[in-house]
């Protein structure tokens, strides 16, 4: 059984584009629409958020993204449902995100399980402590060949940061500053040289740059020091005002890449 | 003590850390260090001295002539409501002011319901001369505005809660947030029980004061350290945490734990966890919480802010699996009717949340002799309007 995360790893090793939404957002169905265009316009990780009524990582736009989600309806059970349409036209590895009280509630076995069943790579669940992981759910993910994440931060200490790479199949996500989610302007230069730490760390893990990533220039930057970089809040700010979705996914991804 | 945190930070299945991994390094040396600083003799000394004459304490327990002739029992108050700033709350906020101090915190965030960790947070930033925000939910700023004046009077700055119910469950996620975006400077004052280990445990610890005094008291009373009952209303569980202490592995005292019905436990407006909630995680750790079938957080509702919360701290969930502790409930008509009892009564306007555990009393049978102490943890000075609307006086 392969894992198209890390087959995507091993083939591709700059430049890499993941893309965040909420599912259910704008509106409850527009998840499949939003994957398949996705996939059209040249992205290269889908990572749909499984929305919650306290996202507390999330700053204003992720947070209304997932209200909204839960006013229109969307659930965990409904998502996967979603994500078995998606898998009957797009290739592209998909990423589940999302806090833990859900998927306790599915239930983390079952939740793993089910995921990996129609087709989702990985799964990113920043509130899942690390030891828990570890002693829990480390040996089935690795039955499932699913991969997980975990978040770093700047100020994430190396031994940390060494036994992160070691849980870690896939990709580590280096959360580019201390804060919450959202687009920031450009990096500075503690940012720079933290980017830098983690190139020269050599972990054996490739690593992803999110948070403040918005436009070519910070993904083009990022891209310098990483395999790549995740985008979110700027492509949820896109969702709310697109017209026509396809067109406008494409326009975005193709302007990120350019 | 079978009852408090076990070295992992768990409370039997509750508790533990389930934080984002920006806010592990703050939590972390948290864990690594406050049990050191808190029980170094230069701290204790700083504490205690603080107490005495800055709180005000030892609070009297308080024979209740007229409410044990009414229930039957030899009825006692913890005046927790004559602490400086009027409630339980302080007990906590100078504890922990004095560990960011010595952690090399310059400045200091809170959420708050009631105002009351709000205005306790407030205060000792100002006696320690930090900076101060609090995060405070847009409704509960409408109802508690008397707090919210006292707080900016005091120097600290309160920023609304917009999302969610913009109660005190938004209030803290905003806290949180804060937290993520200043991991290095900052020190997040929580109120409550609740949160990532080791808070509620070092919550717990610095109001265990409460339990500890009532023993003394007690003791000098009547003779005898254990009374029959402990009475305490349960929001987060702070008040409930202290009263409870140093009792906990006396398994002979009955422990009473009182939830905020809201207008009855299944009207769909209640913050009665423990009969509606399920395991979850919460702001940091495994409790119980109120939520639908999905893991979505469901908006609690009590008549008092300070008991507005969907979940209770680990350690009242564990004593709750395990017996340990009854948990109860009152409405919020039960809890304005009993607060102007005491009113009446003793002269006494309580806190509407403090209110909750004097109105759970008519729910038991009690022996003439029992003693029986309700920790009357806040003052009603703040909740004046809320009475006034309530009317029926």
């Amino acid at each position: 059984m392969k894992n198209r995360i890390t087959e995507l790893f091993a083939k591709k090793k700059g430049n890499i584009l993941n893309v965040y939404y909420t599912a259910g957002f704008p509106a409850l169905n527009d998840t499949v629409r939003i994957a398949q265009a996705l996939e059209k316009a040249g992205a290269d990780i889908i990572e749909i958020g499984i929305p919650f009524s306290d996202p507390v990582a999330d700053g204003p736009t992720i947070q209304e993204s997932n209200k909204i989600a839960l006013d229109n309806g969307m659930t965990l059970h409904l998502l996967l449902e979603q994500v078995k349409e998606i898998r009957k036209t797009v290739s592209l590895p998909i990423i589940l995100m999302g806090y833990i009280n859900p998927v306790i509630q599915y239930g983390v076995e079952k939740f793993a399980k089910d995921a990996s069943a129609l087709g989702v790579d990985g799964v990113i669940i920043p509130d899942l402590p690390l030891h828990e992981f570890e002693e829990q759910y480390k040996a089935l993910f690795k039955s499932l060949n699913l991969c997980n994440t975990f978040l770093i931060s700047p100020t994430t200490s190396e031994e940390r940061i060494r036994k992160i790479d070691a849980a870690t199949e896939g990709f580590i996500y280096a959360v580019s500053a201390s804060s919450i989610t959202g687009a920031k302007g450009d990096f500075s230069s503690e940012q720079v040289q933290y980017f830098e730490r983690l190139q020269n760390l050599k972990l054996k893990n490739p690593f992803l740059i999110g948070f403040g990533i918005s436009n070519h220039s910070t993904f083009a930057k990022a891209s310098q020091y990483s395999a790549g970089a995740i985008v979110g809040s700027a492509f949820i700010n896109l969702l709310r005002e697109a017209k026509d979705i396809s067109a406008d996914v494409d326009a975005f991804v193709k302007s990120l890449k350019k | 003590m079978k009852y408090t945190v076990d070295q992992r930070g768990y409370y039997g299945q509750f508790g533990g850390a389930y934080i984002p991994e920006m806010l592990y390094p703050n939590v972390e040396e948290l864990r690594n260090k406050y049990l050191q600083i808190i029980q170094s003799d230069d701290f204790k000394k700083e504490f205690q001295d603080l107490l005495k004459n800055y709180v005000g304490r030892p609070t009297p327990l308080y024979h209740a002539a007229r409410m044990s002739e009414k229930y039957g029992a030899k009825i006692y108050l913890k005046r927790e409501d004559l602490c400086h700033t009027g409630a339980h709350k302080v007990n906590n906020t100078i504890g922990q002011i004095l560990l960011a101090k010595r952690l090399g915190k310059e400045k200091i965030i809170a959420e708050t319901g009631a105002g009351q960790h709000g205005v306790a947070t407030a205060t000792v930033c100002a006696l320690m001369g930090m900076e101060c925000v609090v995060y405070m939910g847009k409704v509960d700023m409408e109802r508690q505005r008397p707090n919210v004046e006292r707080m900016r009077i005091l120097g600290a700055k309160v920023v609304p809660a917009l999302s969610g119910s913009m109660t005190l469950k938004d209030a803290t996620n905003e806290a949180l947030r804060h937290w993520i975006n200043n991991p290095t400077d900052t020190h997040y004052i929580i109120g409550s029980v609740v949160g990532p280990h080791p808070y509620p445990d070092m919550v717990a610890r610095f109001q265990s004061v409460i339990s500890e005094e009532m023993k003394k008291q007690l003791q000098e009373e009547i003779g005898n350290p254990f009374p029959d009952y402990v009475f305490a209303c349960v929001g987060g569980g702070s008040n409930a945490a202290g009263a409870f202490y140093h009792f906990l592995d006396d398994e002979h005292v009955n422990l009473v734990g009182v939830e905020a019905a809201g207008k009855g436990v299944d009207s769909g407006e209640s913050a009665a966890t423990t009969a509606l909630g399920k395991v979850g995680v919460l702001h940091g750790s495994k409790m119980l919480l109120m939520q639908t079938e999905d893991g979505q957080v469901v908006e609690p509702h009590s008549i008092s802010a300070g008991l507005d919360y969907p979940g209770i701290g680990p350690m009242h969930a564990h004593l709750f699996e395990t017996g340990r502790v009854k948990f109860v409930s009152a409405t919020d008509d039960e809890a304005m009717k009993a607060g102007i009892e005491l009113g009446k009564l003793e002269g006494i306007i309580p806190a509407i949340e403090s209110a909750h555990a004097l109105a759970a009393l008519n729910q038991f049978e009690f022996d003439k002799d029992d003693v029986v102490v309700v920790n009357l943890s806040g003052r009603g000075d703040k909740d004046l309007e809320t009475y006034i609307r309530w009317g029926k006086y």
